[in-house]
């Protein structure tokens, strides 16, 4: 618990520095000087209007695609199991891409068209493949599952595809910077509009980690120690795709976080799911708030797409701390 | 272009074949012209129509909408979706296309069919294109005239700015809609930003050397521009979300708090064409407005 304890402090502190760093220099004494009005004070506009969402929004992005990971991984007993395999980002993709392709220009409550359409379209593609497994036999057997799940993500990867192919070229370029993912939110209707199914999300999670524990040494065993192993993959199932579908629609499908933030965790806290859970959300957390700060200083005034930082940073990092424990 | 064109096939040996093909349909195109143009590009398009070459255009791309007759032509596909089959089933003597679509253009190499390469750069190599393509289509008089007509008027119209108060612009052609998420804005070079110069205006990313810019909220904040103008496409999905009001969350930037944020549609924006003159004329206007407030 400790352990725990030290990833939240780690957290903790880098969520309060982050948006005090930025590619502009701004002073904490100015951002909270009451002499000048909010609407004069660019640097109260760049902390409170451009920086703090970008870092709520990141934390909520980083834990959520770390705990579905976590729980993806041990659902399916499979290490290479992430948020996109059972086809719940693909439906997310799928979604913000017909929304931009066909123009739809709504925003409801600060949150525009695409990000709706992208939680849409994961809990469409979650639908979908829960609805076939289920079908196919009695529960949800995770072989069934995984395998469904892949077949609709490459299925609806298709359809993404053949819609962007024929979309108009402004269209399709949005498409793919949409792609590459962004957290420069603007604003905190996103985030409150994504904090909310995450939230409905935490509280399946809070049921799991014994469940999980057990589940991952197999469903006959999680059975016969008295698990009810259906409704423990139905809830851990949803809430992990409502915790992905919250993360793409927020933040786009940010590469990388999900697979590799559980496995780093484990080599730190072990597998007991009680502790994997909670340290993944806060460690998840705090790795794309560190990965966004590069993105938006690095090749300041100019930003990279934090996807792209993820995955440079995330894959070497997790081959060191692989081969630290192998060697 | 003549110029790209020669260095573009000197780099690939295996159009070597295809250049002294071209070279004599050149010489072939001085005397008469070819009768038989595909253009995939909407701005060569109406280049084409505009030097009274119009006639002669047996098709188009799929983006081509300006003049209201190319919507009666066969289309063809557009710059990534290239419809070679129907390209080589209408028998053009000459294709206009896009420099970078080296797939269509080896096709076209083999089967000896003559072809003009396009690029998108600044604002002067619009006339520079006219009067390439119009010496390419045997209308060389018609695009000098037109080409001096235009850089006159974009002259003109430098030098009635030249005195007058430049405000630092914001030039956005491009965002999600009903937020300020992905502001896509024009950069320090290119077509846009040299429409925005000569209408009067400061590029506030001019020290940006590229065509566009994707810009976070804190670079629009700290950028701080005077105006704000965004630029939309009527068929592109931006139209639709010209409501300018999520701005209005950046109070301290002048543009917001002075009420200078502006929004145009034309397709003259994004087609670098003949229509330049009127799409500078109408940032011209906007800026005018924006100094008379």
């Amino acid at each position: 618990m400790l352990v725990v304890c030290g990833f939240g402090a780690f957290t903790l502190l880098v969520c309060l520095l982050a948006p005090l760093v930025g590619s502009t220099t701004i002073h904490l004494s100015r951002i909270l000087d009451p002499s000048v009005p909010f609407a004069d004070n660019v640097d109260a506009q760049v902390f409170f209007i451009a920086r703090l969402p970008r870092v709520l929004a990141a934390t909520i992005v980083g834990s959520g695609l770390a705990l579905a990971g976590v729980v993806f991984q041990a659902l399916l007993r499979n290490p290479l199991a992430s948020p996109d395999t059972l086809g719940v980002s693909a439906g997310a993709m799928l979604g913000a891409m017909l929304a931009i392709t066909f123009h739809a220009a709504f925003s409801f409550a600060g949150v525009s068209v695409i990000p709706l359409a992208s939680f849409a379209g994961s809990v469409g593609a979650l639908g979908i493949v829960y609805a076939l497994a289920g079908a196919r036999s009695q529960g949800t057997p995770s072989t069934v599952l995984l395998l469904a799940g892949i077949a609709i993500a490459a299925l609806l990867a298709a359809v993404g595809r053949f819609i962007q192919y024929f979309a108009d070229f402004t269209d399709t370029f949005r498409s793919v910077q949409w792609l590459m993912g962004t957290l420069d939110v603007a604003g905190y209707g996103p985030v409150v509009a994504a904090a909310v199914p995450l939230a409905i999300a935490c509280v399946g999670f809070a049921q799991l980690p014994r469940v999980l524990d057990l589940i991952s040494m197999g469903s006959e065993s999680a059975a016969a120690r008295g698990v009810n192993v259906t409704r423990a993959e139905r809830i851990a199932l949803v809430s992990a795709s409502l915790s992905t579908g919250s993360a793409v629609a927020l933040g786009g499908p940010v590469l990388f976080v999900g697979i590799i933030v559980p496995h780093i965790v484990r080599m730190i806290v072990g597998p007991d799911h009680r502790l994997v859970l909670p340290a993944a959300a806060l460690f998840g957390a705090a790795f794309l708030v560190l990965c966004d700060l590069i993105a938006r200083t690095i090749l300041a005034p100019l930003e990279i797409p934090v996807g792209i930082i993820t995955a440079i940073l995330g894959g070497p990092f997790f081959l060191w701390l692989l081969f630290r424990r192998v060697i | 272009m003549a110029a790209f064109q020669t260095r573009h096939l000197s780099r690939r040996r295996l159009f070597a074949a295809a250049a002294s093909v071209l070279a004599a349909a050149a010489c072939l195109g001085a005397a008469g012209g070819p009768q038989r143009i595909i253009s995939i590009v909407p701005s060569t398009t109406e280049i084409l129509f505009a030097i009274g070459a119009g006639p002669r255009v047996v098709a188009v791309g799929s983006y081509d909408h300006y003049p209201p007759a190319v919507e009666a032509l066969p289309r063809v596909g557009a710059l990534l979706d290239p419809n070679t089959e129907r390209i080589l089933s209408l028998k053009p003597d000459l294709v206009v296309l896009y420099g970078t679509q080296t797939d269509l253009i080896t096709t076209l190499g083999r089967a000896r069919i003559p072809f003009f390469g396009y690029e998108h750069k600044g604002l002067a190599d619009i006339t520079q294109t006219i009067r390439a393509l119009g010496a390419r289509v045997g209308s060389a008089p018609e695009a000098t005239a037109l080409a001096d007509s235009i850089d006159k008027q974009l002259a003109d119209t430098r030098a009635r700015t030249a005195n007058l108060p430049h405000p630092r612009t914001l030039l956005v052609f491009g965002r999600e809609p009903g937020s300020l998420r992905n502001i896509d804005a024009s950069g320090g070079t290119g077509f846009l930003h040299d429409m925005l110069v000569t209408a009067g205006g400061t590029d506030i990313l001019a020290d940006i050397r590229r065509q566009s810019v994707n810009m976070s909220t804190e670079m629009v904040l700290t950028r701080a521009p005077e105006v704000i103008i965004e630029v939309h496409s009527p068929a592109g999905g931006f139209a639709a979300a010209s409501d300018l009001t999520p701005w209005n969350a950046l109070s301290s930037i002048p543009a917001v708090k002075n009420h200078h944020v502006y929004s145009l549609t034309g397709d003259e924006f994004v087609v670098p064409g003949p229509r330049v003159v009127a799409a500078v004329a109408a940032l011209e206007h906007t800026l005018r407005a924006a100094r008379a407030k």
